[in-house]
């Protein structure tokens, strides 16, 4: 169920704070976030964003196509590499 | 045999449930276009005239998409999410279910679609 256009996409406010400090002044540096449930603005265009992935924190550049996702969607929590193979075959 | 729109219909079906052989017209759609036209739930495909049959193609291709542009803007959604590799795109590209349904076992509709 989508949310209520209402109450604006969510953000956690320290993020939108500090976009918004980077915006005024024009300048671009990476931001850390932990808030991977944040909704990507259109204000974040051109920011790149460092996103926790509960180990590490994954920078990415964010463009105009990434606009109503989730950061999380970004930052992949699980690394799968494939099932480990058995070597009966190499011994044969 | 008639044709709508490229597709070849079934002709002694009522229109309604005919045209839901085209592919992007459901049953749904099929009502509304039926009805819009006026045409009676009891007529079959076969007794439609030359008039009729143009102007329920001409009203699909006005106001629903189907077939292969049904298709390629299916394709091209899921070649946006690819591109911008969020977690949706990274499991279409692996085969798996985007929705957060099981893996363990099952999961076997959408590994169906990377065999073909």
């Amino acid at each position: 169920m989508t949310r209520s256009l209402k109450k604006n996409p969510f953000v956690a406010n320290h993020l939108l704070k500090k976009i918004e400090r980077l915006n005024t002044k024009a300048e671009k540096e990476i931001i850390i976030t932990w808030s991977r449930a944040s909704t990507i603005i259109p204000t974040m265009i051109g920011h790149t964003i460092a996103i926790h992935n509960g180990k590490e924190h994954l920078p990415i550049y964010i463009t105009d196509g990434m606009v109503g996702h989730k950061l999380g969607e970004f930052a992949p929590t699980i690394n799968f590499r494939g099932y480990a193979k058995n070597d009966n075959k190499s011994r044969r | 045999m008639s044709y709508i729109s490229g597709t070849r219909l079934v002709d002694d079906k009522q229109v309604r449930i005919a045209s839901t052989k085209i592919y992007g017209i459901g049953p749904k759609k099929a009502i509304q276009v039926r009805y819009r036209l006026g045409i009676s739930g009891n007529i079959k495909i076969k007794e439609l005239t030359k008039y009729q049959i143009n102007q329920i193609e001409q009203m699909i291709g006005q106001d629903h998409v189907v077939h292969w542009q049904l298709k390629r803007g299916e394709r091209a959604d899921i070649e946006r999410l690819i591109s911008i590799s969020c977690y949706r795109g990274i499991r279409h590209q692996a085969g798996l279910p985007l929705r957060g349904q099981r893996t363990h076992t099952n999961a076997k509709t959408c590994r169906k679609r990377i065999r073909k």
